[in-house]
């Protein structure tokens, strides 16, 4: 191993900078899973008979369903008789004002490099923070209200519009999909909920922090996002979970609804305990996201920074149903260690001159290994269907692997697909030459592996994307060569 | 200024530089010239740092110090500058990003203020005039899609802008046309001032007619065998490097 391939090394190895928990008083189910476990959780809930029967539903589903083994990442078996399926402060706190939280809450922001009073005031982002299960605080909701744009919590959305969650819950993801949806959509404990009205623009980034916070417990999201005839959001989740041994289990589910002329753009960061440097811990991150770009001319536009996890396991897909709707796939994936991901996309053409456009940036470091899979399907009636695949993946030492899995069925002949994808590794030509300029060496690779991503960050938002650069650095520190 | 005693470097096992003697004093221009495959390049790369070459033995002493301990970076903010023979391409890093971080990680390390965006923008704009290039060019990403003479004016626009003390130029003039080559002389000889030198490595004695050095030095097989002036460089051009080969041939 050549020194510069040694210090590489060392450069990827260092520690999970957000790995703390918050001593915050909580109530927990006892362990396991059963028809009881999701009656009490549903009751605790408050929850309409209907969303109770649609859980039951999709439980006795899932009890049919076997975990999928099919992705190319490896990790012991899960007991899902040994996972809390519920867990929340003790205290539900309604609050006006950040005066009136948790100081230690607040803590835990700070540390996160979130402070939530800077990003009220400086950026002008309302932010629906969720520990665990229960949404704590809630803040310009009332501004957002005034658009008739509703942003709440899941739990809060069943008891105040149960008629949209009704109408549109599991539309996009149904809850027999999958293994790990239909568990979500058994246990989910909350999450957000967001409805743009006909021909509103939402005037601020709306973002979701999540934190899985509770030894043992399964953190089962559920993400709703409505938007009407011509409207306009963007949504960013961003997530960290403090350090833990055991593995934690996460499977979310995301649904996105665009109507006619609507246009979702949903932004993700990444970065849970991926786990210690010989893989033990971490987050199994298993999750559905999928958008359906219901009307004509709609779009949904993912982002994705993921740098965290010990294994990740997630495709955002777009189903271009409405004719002239564009579905878009923007990755970065960083495996360092012992993590694995298999992340991609599936963008199936429904409607005429549908265009997609897929640009996903692997990157791997340590023993890591990270795959892309990525189907690009092409219906019958889809005349004219556009689209455009960039996947490339960028190797930091010799150890570690990348996988390019590709899927293409395409049933129109009119149809255009192009596929582009490349491996390189990041090069010691490169380092010397950024070096001799006078750059330190962690520089010149965040340097290099910035200008690889960077297709991917213009897409971020702005404050979004400083933050995603960040994580990338603190990911990638001890590891190249 | 330079240093160099009895220098031995490998790659990958093979000795490519056999005992190399050479002292360079400030404001000095040395020409290194020799055939292909002499070590012309491994020279400038060693004391550039560049860490496939091995030093096996001898000493570098550069203004007083051990060249050879010092990390890449440090050479460069010791103000060691080596134009590169074929500079690398780093797709999504945009020329004003990179030359903005190079010039303030020397400045940082010299400890100088970090340059404000505004005498930066100020300050490269005005090297790039002064070496006809369009601004445009900031924009683009280094290096990438840059034709062979745009890359070598690249490399005199960042040694412009980095004032290094020990500028190694590694066959800059490879492969350029003539208006190319005349830019590459003009910057060499804007920044020649007693202070600052030169170890210009190349092939041809061409870019010699426009960058006239104080020293010439033929290396052949790992060693220089041959030192002289100016004159030296136009024995070459006429003879070629056959009779060096012969006579070393002889002596060897």
């Amino acid at each position: 191993m050549s020194e510069s391939m040694q210090t590489l090394e060392e450069h990827t190895s260092s520690d999970y900078k957000y790995g703390f928990t918050t001593d915050i008083e909580t109530e927990v189910f006892p362990k396991g899973l059963n028809e009881d476990t999701i009656r009490r959780l549903s009751a605790k809930k408050e929850e309409p008979v209907w969303l109770l029967e649609w859980r039951l539903k999709a439980y006795r589903h899932w009890l049919t369903m076997e975990e999928p083994h099919w992705p190319n990442v490896k990790y012991e078996p899960i007991d899902y008789q040994d996972i809390i399926y519920y867990a929340s402060p003790k205290k539900k706190p309604k609050y006006n004002s950040l005066d009136e939280v948790d100081p230690e809450l607040l803590n835990t922001f700070e540390k996160l490099g979130i402070p939530l009073e800077e990003q009220k005031v400086l950026a002008g982002v309302a932010v629906d923070a969720v520990i665990d299960s229960v949404s704590v605080t809630t803040t310009y909701k009332e501004m957002l209200a005034e658009k008739g744009i509703i942003f709440c919590s899941f739990s809060e959305a069943v008891k105040e519009h149960p008629e949209l969650i009704k109408k549109y819950l599991g539309s996009v993801v149904p809850q027999t999909d999958n293994f790990f949806a239909a568990l979500n959509s058994a246990v989910f404990s909350d999450g957000s909920f967001v409805y743009i009205p006909k021909g509103v623009r939402c005037p601020i980034e709306l973002s979701t922090y999540f934190r899985i916070n509770t030894a043992n417990t399964g953190q089962f999201e559920r993400t709703l996002i409505v938007a009407e005839e011509g409207s306009y959001v963007s949504y960013l989740e961003g997530c960290t979970a403090p350090m833990r041994d055991e593995n934690q289990l996460h499977a979310a589910v995301v649904e996105l609804i665009a109507l006619d002329d609507a246009y979702i753009k949903y932004s993700t960061v990444q970065n849970w305990y991926p786990g210690d440097a010989e893989g033990r811990g971490g987050i199994y991150n298993f999750v559905t996201k999928r958008g359906l770009c219901a009307g004509k001319r709609s779009r949904i536009s993912w982002t994705q920074v993921e740098t965290g996890s010990a294994i990740t396991w997630k495709y955002p897909s777009c189903i271009l149903k409405g004719d002239d709707s564009i579905g878009e796939f923007y990755s970065v994936a960083v495996t360092n260690n012992r993590q694995e991901a298999d992340t991609g996309t599936k963008m199936i053409h429904i409607g005429k001159n549908t265009r997609s456009t897929i640009v996903s940036k692997g990157i791997s470091a340590g023993r890591s290994h990270n795959s892309y899979r990525g189907l690009v399907k092409v219906g019958k009636r889809a005349e004219n269907a556009h689209n455009f695949s960039q996947c490339d993946s960028l190797l930091m030492g010799d150890k570690c692997g990348a996988h390019t899995f590709p899927y293409l069925e395409v049933e129109n002949n009119t149809a255009k697909v192009e596929h582009e994808a490349t491996t390189s590794k990041i090069g010691e030509d490169q380092l010397f030459y950024l070096q001799q300029r006078g750059l330190k060496e962690e520089d010149a690779i965040n340097m290099i592996v910035n200008g690889y991503c960077k297709e991917v960050f213009q897409e971020l938002p702005m404050e979004f994307a400083a933050e995603a650069q960040k994580l990338l650095a603190i990911s990638l520190e001890g590891s190249v060569g | 200024m330079l240093s160099i005693k009895n220098l031995h470097a490998s790659v990958e096992g093979n000795e490519i530089l056999k005992g190399i003697n050479l002292e360079v004093n400030p404001g000095e221009v040395h020409a290194i010239m020799g055939p292909n495959g002499s070590g012309k390049s491994t020279l400038a790369n060693v004391l550039a740092g560049r860490e496939e070459y091995e030093v096996t033995e001898g000493t570098v002493l550069y203004k007083g110090e051990d060249l050879l301990e010092m990390d890449v970076d440090e050479r460069a903010h010791a103000g060691v500058f080596l134009a590169f023979q074929y500079p690398v391409e780093i797709p999504g890093v945009s020329m004003a990003t990179f030359l903005k971080e190079a010039i303030n990680a020397n400045r940082r390390a010299r400890g100088q203020e970090e340059l404000s965006p505004v005498e930066m923008l100020k300050f490269i704009r005005n090297k790039t005039k002064l070496l006809g290039m369009d601004e445009q060019m900031l924009k683009r990403s280094l290096n990438e899609g840059f034709s062979g003479g745009e890359k070598k004016r690249n490399e005199m626009l960042q040694m412009a802008l980095l004032e290094p003390s020990l500028a190694i130029l590694d066959e800059t003039d490879s492969g350029l046309d003539i208006d190319a080559l005349r830019v590459v002389a003009d910057s060499v000889n804007a920044l020649r001032s007693p202070d600052r030198s030169f170890i210009i490595v190349t092939h041809y004695q061409r870019l010699l007619n426009y960058i006239v050095p104080d020293f010439v030095h033929v290396l052949f097989n790992g060693r220089i065998v041959k030192s002289g002036g100016k004159e030296l460089a136009l024995d070459l051009e006429e003879r070629g490097y056959d009779w060096i080969k012969e006579e070393n041939a002889v002596a060897g």
